[in-house]
C-alpha cells in the first residue's frame, strides 16, 4: 500500500516537474493558432536571436570538441607534465562546474570589458570582446567546457595507453596512431561529449546575459530573448521561442541515448 | 641484431627502478630476463624498444647508439603483457598495421599477412576481432602483428602470463619453434623459472634492479654467483649451521657462514643403505608428500628440516622412520665470498681393498 503511494508521488513530481512545463510551452505557443506561432519566431528579432544561438552553438561545439580532447588526451597521457600539475589542472576543469554562470560571465566582464587595460587595448584595434559576439563565445565555452574532458578522460584512462605504444613499435608516428588507434575508441565519448556541449550552449542563460547586455538585433540569443519577452507580457512569442529550443533539446536527448549506447558497445 | 647495454639506470622518481646493468647479447639468441615481479625486467624491456627512456647509461644496437631514436626508428616488435591488439581491427588489419604505416603495396601487405597467418596457424581466423579469439589465439595475433615489419629484435613481456596453464607449456613450445626458424634476436620477460629454463638459450637474472647473473640455463643452475640466484634457481633450504654437518665442518671455519642446500644434493636411506656411512648424518623423516612421480620427503636433522625427493622404487618411508642423510653438496656463502662445497667425506677415508 505504501509502496504503491510513493510511486503515485513520484509520477506526479515527475509529471508536474518535466510533462506540464512541456505541455503548457506547446498549448502556450498555439494560444493564438498558427499564425500567432509562427508571427512570434519570424519577428526580425527572432530570426536574428535563433541565427546568434546557432553560430555560437557551432562555434563553441568545434573549439570545444577540439581543445577538450587535445586536453584530455594531455592530461590522461603526457609525460612531460608532472603528476602534481596534472592533478592542479584536472581540479580547474571542474571550476566551470563549480562558479555559477553569472558570475563566470561577471569575470570575463571584469577581464574584458570596455573599461579594463585589456578590453580597451582590443578595442582600440577594432576588435570588440564584452557587449559582442566573442565575448558571448567565451562565456559559453567557459560554462561548456568541462563537458568534453570529463567525457573523453575515462574512456583514455580505461583503454590505456599499450594499443598506442604497440602503434609506435609498429612505426607509427602520433597523428597516425590518433587517428587509427586512439579516436576509434573515444569517438563514441567524444560524440556524447559533443551533444552534451550542443544542449549547454543552446539553453545557456546566465553567463550569456551578463556577457551580451542582451541588445535585441545585436547580441540577443534564443534564451535571452524568451527572458525579455516574458518580462514585456509577450507570453505567446516567449512560448513560441521556447518550443523551438524545446524541439531541439528532444532530439538531442534522442541523439544522447543512441550515442550512450554505442559508447557501451565499443 | 646484436644487442649492447652499457651502465643501464632508470629512476621513476625516488624509485630506482634498474641499477647500473651492462651485458651484450648476440644475434639470434634467444634470451630470458627472470626475476621476481617488480624487479625492473619490465623497464629493461621497455627502454630497449624506446618506450621509455633511460636515466642514464647507453644502448647499442649494431654497435650504434640508439638512445635518442624513437621505437618507431628502432627496428623492433613488442609483445605486451596484454597483447594490445588493436580491439577494433579484425586479425587481418591488426597484422597488416605495421606494413600499411610503411605505405607497402596491397598486394604486398596481403602475401605478408598470408604468410604471418599461416605461419602462426592462424588461417581462417582473418576476419575475426580480438574479442572473438581465445588467449592463445591473441598471443599469436600479437606476435604475427611484430613480426609483419621485419623487426630485427623482437621484445616480448610476460607472453605467456595471460594464458591459463594447460595451454602454456605448448605455446611455449610453439614460440621457441616459431623464433628458431625466424631466426630473430629475441628477449622475454618472466618470472616463472621453469618457462625461462625451458625456452631460453641464455637467462638473465634480475633483481631488485641488478642483473645477478647471465648464462646458460643449465650454468646458471649448476653455478650460481650469488646467494639470490643460487635460492631463486630451482629448489633449496638456507641451513644456518652447516658447519655442524659431517663433511662440511670446513665452513666453520669462516663465521656467519650459511648453506643452501637443494633437494637433489641430498640422498637418504635407510640405515646401511647407503655405502658411504661415514659421511652420513642420522635424520627423522618428519612428513611424507605425494608428487606425483615420486615422493617429497621432509627430514629433521638435528633441528635443521631439510627436503629431498625419493624415487617411488624405492621402500616406502613413513614419517618417524629413522633414516640415513648424505648431503653431497651445498652452495655456500657470507657476507664476502660465495661457493660450491663438496662433501669431503665422500671420498672413503679408508677404502678396503679387497
Amino acid at each position: 500500500m505504501m509502496r504503491r503511494l510513493w510511486i503515485t508521488l513520484t509520477y506526479i513530481v515527475f509529471a508536474l516537474l518535466l510533462i506540464a512545463p512541456l505541455v503548457k510551452i506547446f498549448t502556450g505557443s498555439w494560444a493564438d493558432g498558427l499564425n500567432g506561432f509562427v508571427e512570434a519566431i519570424t519577428r526580425p528579432q527572432s530570426l536574428h536571436a535563433l541565427m546568434m544561438t546557432a553560430i555560437i552553438v557551432v562555434v563553441v561545439t568545434a573549439l570545444n570538441t577540439i581543445f577538450g580532447v587535445m586536453l584530455a588526451l594531455y592530461l590522461v597521457r603526457a609525460e612531460w607534465i608532472s603528476p602534481r600539475m596534472k592533478r592542479l589542472l584536472n581540479s580547474l576543469v571542474d571550476l566551470p562546474f563549480a562558479v555559477s554562470p553569472v558570475i563566470g560571465g561577471l569575470m570575463i566582464v571584469l577581464i574584458l570589458g570596455p573599461n579594463t587595460v585589456i578590453g580597451a587595448m582590443f578595442e582600440d584595434a577594432g576588435f570588440k570582446i564584452v557587449y559582442a559576439l566573442p565575448g558571448m563565445i567565451l562565456a559559453t565555452l567557459f560554462v561548456t567546457f568541462p563537458l568534453m574532458v570529463r567525457e573523453v578522460m575515462p574512456v583514455l584512462q580505461e583503454i590505456g595507453a599499450q594499443q598506442e605504444e604497440a602503434a609506435s613499435t609498429l612505426g607509427a608516428y602520433s597523428w597516425y596512431t590518433f587517428w587509427k588507434v586512439t579516436w576509434p575508441s573515444i569517438r563514441w565519448g567524444v560524440i556524447y561529449g559533443v551533444v552534451l556541449t550542443v544542449a549547454r550552449s543552446l539553453g545557456e542563460f546566465g553567463a550569456v546575459l551578463v556577457v551580451s547586455g542582451n541588445i535585441m538585433n545585436k547580441t540577443q540569443t534564443a534564451t535571452t530573448l524568451v527572458y525579455q519577452d516574458v518580462e514585456n507580457f509577450n507570453v505567446v512569442a516567449a512560448n513560441g521561442i521556447a518550443l523551438v529550443l524545446a524541439a531541439f533539446s528532444v532530439g538531442l536527448l534522442l541523439l544522447m541515448e543512441w550515442a550512450k549506447k554505442r559508447k557501451e558497445v565499443h | 641484431m646484436h644487442i649492447e647495454v652499457r651502465n643501464l639506470n632508470k629512476n621513476f622518481g625516488d624509485f630506482h627502478a634498474v641499477r647500473d646493468v651492462s651485458f651484450e647479447i648476440e644475434k639470434g639468441h634467444l634470451i630470458g630476463l627472470l626475476g621476481p615481479s617488480g624487479g625492473g625486467k619490465t623497464s629493461i624491456l621497455r627502454m630497449l624498444a624506446g618506450l621509455e627512456t633511460p636515466s642514464s647509461g647507453d644502448i647499442l644496437f649494431h654497435g650504434k647508439r640508439v638512445n635518442d631514436l624513437p621505437p618507431q626508428e628502432r627496428g623492433i616488435g613488442f609483445v605486451f603483457q596484454n597483447y594490445a591488439l588493436f580491439k577494433h581491427m579484425t586479425v587481418y588489419d591488426n597484422i597488416a598495421f605495421g606494413l600499411k604505416v610503411k605505405k607497402q603495396s596491397k598486394e604486398q601487405i596481403r602475401e605478408r599477412v598470408m604468410y604471418l597467418v599461416e605461419l602462426t596457424g592462424l588461417k581462417g581466423f582473418e576476419h575475426r576481432y580480438a574479442h572473438q579469439l581465445s588467449g592463445g589465439q591473441r598471443q599469436r595475433v600479437a606476435f604475427a602483428r611484430a613480426l609483419a615489419p621485419e623487426p630485427q629484435l623482437l621484445l616480448l613481456d610476460e607472453p605467456f602470463a595471460a594464458i591459463d596453464a594447460k595451454i602454456r607449456t605448448e605455446l611455449r613450445t610453439w614460440l621457441k619453434e616459431m623464433i628458431e626458424r625466424v631466426g630473430i634476436t629475441s628477449i622475454f620477460v618472466t618470472h616463472d623459472q621453469e618457462e625461462a629454463i625451458e625456452v631460453a638459450d641464455e637467462i638473465m637474472i634480475i633483481s631488485k634492479g641488478r642483473l645477478e647473473q647471465k648464462g646458460s640455463p643449465w650454468d646458471i643452475y649448476k653455478n650460481p654467483q650469488t646467494p639470490f640466484v643460487a635460492g631463486f634457481i630451482g629448489e633449496s633450504t638456507i641451513v644456518d649451521n652447516i658447519g655442524e654437518f659431517k663433511g662440511f665442518e670446513d665452513a666453520a671455519s669462516s663465521p656467519g657462514t650459511k648453506a643452501l642446500i637443494r633437494p637433489e644434493y641430498i640422498e637418504i636411506g635407510k640405515p646401511g643403505e647407503i655405502k658411504l656411512a661415514s659421511a652420513t648424518l642420522p635424520g627423522i623423516v618428519k612428513h611424507l608428500h605425494f608428487r606425483g612421480s615420486e615422493w617429497m620427503v621432509e627430514l629433521l636433522v638435528g633441528d635443521t628440516k631439510l627436503i629431498t625427493y625419493r624415487s617411488l622404487e624405492k621402500e616406502v618411508l613413513h614419517p618417524g622412520d629413522k633414516v640415513s642423510v648424505l648431503v653431497h653438496r651445498a652452495y655456500l656463502f657470507n657476507d664476502n665470498d660465495s661457493w660450491i662445497a663438496e662433501n669431503t667425506l665422500k671420498v672413503d677415508p679408508m677404502p678396503i681393498h679387497i
